[in-house]
């Protein structure tokens, strides 16, 4: 092997790990919903080739909120599923489309768009009120 | 590409209390000084207010609050609109993003066809690409050398530039979403089809970039400098294709749902202060009086207050033939009132309305995610990180161990390894088909709630019908009169007389066919009903009693002379009551709910797709028997109770069989809940919907099999695409990497690999597509039953 192929052998086993690192492992810091007492607990979720914030923790029991506000017209994230609670909308470009649902049992529940292709998280925690 | 963000939405309100001009003026006022709302139009005739409003600045709820504290009366705008609305919007986004592709796919194909022609000379300039699509290219460098001499004359750096020319603007324009969108992703540590494209496209553009700004330094560093324009505008044509395709197909998908909310018409005639006038439909209250004329839609659900008519409810139902609608009986909203003209009271808006639920059951059942799916789920997650670390790895085997030049093949390699992977085929697997086949079905009038119902009714091997109101029409009809000395038309009167106020679903059918025969009535008076046995009254002057034989024998009459009548006519599923004048037997009247004439061939065809029946009855087992027989039901289970139901399902579950339970979803709840494929059946459009996984909205036991054979049909389509969509991306990935490259010397180009990928995501929607053309045999030669 020549100097040049094991340089490029090594970027390319570096290329790898870094690609693998950055889309599964990098930190996607969950945002807590607001909203207390016994009201729908709402988020703001910006889709624009992604959804952020991509993790959502709320608490289980209560009504949840996903307000997803469309900033792209790209085919892609034109639905969102929420396939646990039955949930398929069209979202509307440069719009506010509220999606709401109760995650009645703590757990993670997943939404993605209508492919399944850009997926976010809900995380369910056990709530006070809620059952454990 | 993304339009100014000033976007308006039109909401119309209904408003009450108005009485004047100058109410409406003020309302008028008040919203149009609202903040977000660019117009309103508040109309005092038909009560409702129409309002354009910017959707980021206000929401329907803060203007039906600002009408109220004027002191009106208003409602939030009912969901069906917002529906309606909602579908409006995504077709004209759809209308819009076709229309965007078209003229980007124009452009592209224009520059890539002028690029073909301006890279013929390149190409007998640097003689070393010895692929299929080069050979394929052949003839066209000839044309060229014919027809344009004087592009040999260029010299190559002048060529190059022309393609870079070319190349720019679709890149930057026409290409431009997939690297914005790519972007985005890719700053969510997330990556999808865009990310494969914009890498792919990108690598390929800036390498021959450099090999045309900088030709010279890459042919002393021993790399020829090769450029590929060319493959660049291909393949943006050819992914902008599949997009087109793709963005016109999904639209059909959901192409039920629109038409179902199509049914539902524009205006409403109703009747206010003694007039007739046209209300927009949001304008509807509960308890309006409608008026609807021949040929026009029904827009509402109520009840008939007069008139009568024929309507044609198939758009809900299925069933073809028109239903006879006469006053008191209910009509439903979005039907066709077919010859007759009449009044009805409007008792249903809304969400509530059965076209709502409807609509509301379909977008449920495509918005679950079918079990299926889950496999499908978890490898696109991890799709295409995947696929650019095998394009990585490809580039470094290539580099070290391919052919030279090395870098380029390399680069060609790896750009075609990130083309033709395909993550859409996959991603769109399961839900096209899934989306196209409850939509189909539920014009067909079988309500599917969604993929997982479709994939266990697939594997269902054992059917169990309740027999009241599924296998028979579950109204009790008087079969036979039997007299001894009084005619039988008098003996029926008397009987009818007695039953009047019996309440018994027996007496009910006597009643009703006294009063099919027309005959007249007279009061009983000292009525003595003794409950599950019979019941006694003076007609006339007579003692008239109606019961069974174990009554006679209780008030002294010798049931003896017609006893082996009885007998036979019970085996033959009758129930006979007797009938006793003045202490002697007078003569039977039998009843019997009477089988449906589809029923028969709905248990042959389950048993011809082998699956087995069982009829479920809380009648004695000489009645169940009988209709067991007349239906050629493979075992009959009697004298069940309703908790029995529950336990006989969970027996058979047990024996380790995939269970559907068939019932009218009222009183066998439980059962259906149980079983593994509940299926709830109705006459006509009054059924519990929301009681089963499937809703048969037409009352003929046909539909069972139609349903399964439907399930059964879906599932084969979503294994295909699966199959599809797995297969074209393990065997395309390889061989884009070049794993044929070492024993047969086969690689693809880029262009190839773009075009592979456009077809295998079309592929996978026309596929579902095909779903649309299912089923429906069933509805083509349909009767109702004889007693109807």
């Amino acid at each position: 092997m020549t100097p040049l192929q094991i340089a490029v052998t090594l970027a390319g086993v570096a290329a790898i790990v870094w690609v693998n690192w950055y889309f599964f492992l990098a930190a996607q810091r969950p945002v807590v919903a607001s909203g207390a007492g016994t009201g729908p607990q709402s988020v703001r979720i910006v889709v624009d080739g992604g959804y952020s914030p991509s993790v959502v923790t709320v608490e289980a029991g209560r009504p949840v909120r996903l307000e997803f506000e469309r900033r792209e017209s790209s085919g892609c994230t034109e639905e969102v599923v929420v396939p646990d609670f039955g949930i398929r909308t069209f979202l509307p470009a440069h719009r506010i489309t509220p999606v709401q649902f109760t995650p009645t049992r703590p757990g993670t529940y997943e939404f993605t768009c209508g492919m399944g292709m850009v997926r976010g998280r809900l995380v369910a925690r056990a709530g006070k009120g809620g059952p454990a | 590409m993304d339009t100014a963000a000033t976007s308006r939405d039109q909401c119309t309100i209904p408003v009450s209390g108005m009485t004047c001009a100058a109410c409406s003026a003020r309302i008028q006022r008040t919203l149009e000084r609202h903040a977000g709302v660019s117009g309103a139009n508040v109309n005092l005739m038909t009560g409702a207010a129409t309002v354009t409003y910017d959707p980021t600045a206000t929401t329907p709820g803060d203007l039906v609050s600002a009408i109220r504290a004027t002191g009106y009366g208003a409602e939030l705008p009912r969901p069906e609109q917002s529906a309606e609305s909602l579908v409006a919007l995504q077709d004209a986004a759809r209308a819009e993003e076709i229309g965007e592709l078209k003229w980007k796919l124009a452009v592209s194909l224009a520059a890539g066809v002028l690029a073909a022609v301006v890279s013929a000379p390149l190409m007998v300039a640097t003689e070393h690409e010895q692929d299929p699509l080069t050979a394929f290219m052949m003839p066209l460098t000839v044309l060229v050398r014919h027809l344009a001499p004087w592009a040999y004359e260029l010299s190559p750096l002048v060529l190059r530039l022309i393609l870079l020319g070319l190349t720019v603007p679709v890149v930057g324009w026409a290409g431009r979403q997939f690297y914005t969108r790519a972007w985005t992703a890719f700053r969510h540590h997330s990556a999808d089809m865009n990310t494969l494209i914009a890498v792919g496209t990108g690598a390929a553009f800036l390498y021959s970039l450099v090999a045309t700004l900088a030709g010279g330094w890459l042919r002393a560093r021993g790399v020829e400098p090769h450029v590929y324009y060319e493959s660049v505008l291909w393949i943006i044509a050819l992914v902008l294709l599949g997009n087109l395709l793709e963005a016109r197909a999904k639209g059909r998908t959901s192409g039920a749902i629109r038409r179902l909310i199509g049914l539902r018409p524009a205006t409403a005639r109703v009747v206010r202060d003694g007039g007739e006038i046209e209300v927009p439909l949001a304008a509807l209250r509960v308890g309006d009086e409608a008026v609807v004329r021949p040929g026009e839609t029904i827009p509402a659900d109520g009840v008939i207050l007069d008139g009568a008519s024929w309507v044609d409810e198939s758009m809900l139902t299925g069933e073809p033939l028109p239903v006879r609608k006469e006053p008191g009986h209910r009509v439903v909203g979005a039907t066709l009132n077919r010859n007759g003209a009449f009044r009805y009271r409007i008792d249903r808006l809304g969400a509530d309305s059965t076209l709502s639920r409807i609509i509301g059951l379909v977008q449920q059942a495509q918005g679950a995610r079918a079990p299926i799916q889950r496999l499908a789920d978890r490898i696109s997650a991890v799709f295409v990180p995947v696929v650019l670390s095998i394009a990585i790895a490809t580039f470094v085997l290539w580099f070290d161990l391919g052919p030279e030049p090395a870098s380029l093949n390399a680069l060609v390699a790896a750009v075609t390894v990130l083309i033709i992977a395909c993550p859409c085929a996959m991603g769109l697997a399961v839900p096209t088909a899934v989306m196209v086949s409850t939509g189909r079905s539920a014009e067909l009038g079988i309500l599917i709630r969604g993929g997982e119902a479709l994939e266990r009714s697939e594997g269902l091997q054992t059917v169990v019908f309740d027999k009241t109101g599924t296998i028979t029409a579950g109204r009790p009809v008087v079969q036979q009169v039997l007299t001894r000395e009084v005619p039988s038309a008098e003996l029926l009167r008397l009987a009818a007389s007695v039953e009047q106020l019996s309440g018994h679903p027996l007496g009910e059918a006597v009643l009703a066919e006294a009063e099919r025969q027309g005959l007249e009535l007279d009061t009983a008076s000292e009525l003595e009903v003794r409950t599950g046995r019979g019941v006694l009254g003076l007609v006339a002057g007579h003692r008239v009693a109606v019961g069974n034989r174990a009554f006679m024998d209780e008030i002294g009459v010798d049931g003896s002379p017609l006893s082996d009548e009885a007998d036979r006519l019970a085996v033959e599923g009758q129930t006979p009551l007797l009938v006793a004048l003045d202490g002697a037997l007078a003569g039977l009247v039998t009843v019997a709910d009477p089988v449906k004439v589809e029923s028969a061939e709905a248990v042959a065809r389950l048993h011809g797709m082998h699956i087995e029946t069982v009829l479920l009855t809380g009648d004695g087992s000489a009645t169940a028997a009988a209709v067991g027989r007349a239906v050629g039901v493979g075992r009959v289970v009697a004298d069940v109770l309703p908790e029995g139901k529950l336990a006989e399902i969970r027996r058979i579950q047990q024996e380790g069989r995939v269970v559907a339970m068939v019932g009218d979803g009222l009183n066998d709840a439980p059962a259906l809940a149980q079983a593994d494929v509940g299926i709830a059946m109705g006459t006509g459009t009054d059924v519990a919907m929301e009681a089963g996984a499937i809703t048969l909205m037409r009352g003929d036991p046909r539909g069972v099999a139609e349903a399964i054979l439907l399930a059964r049909r879906t599932m084969r389509v979503i294994r295909q695409n699966l199959f599809w969509a797995f297969v074209y991306n393990v065997i395309g990935i390889p061989v884009a990497a070049g794993a044929l490259y070492p024993a047969f010397g086969l690689r693809l180009t880029p262009t190839m690999a773009a075009a592979a990928m456009a077809i295998s995501s079309v592929t996978v929607v026309s596929n579902s597509l095909r779903l649309r053309r299912l089923g429906g045999r069933a509805v083509a030669h349909s009767e109702r039953t004889a007693h109807v």
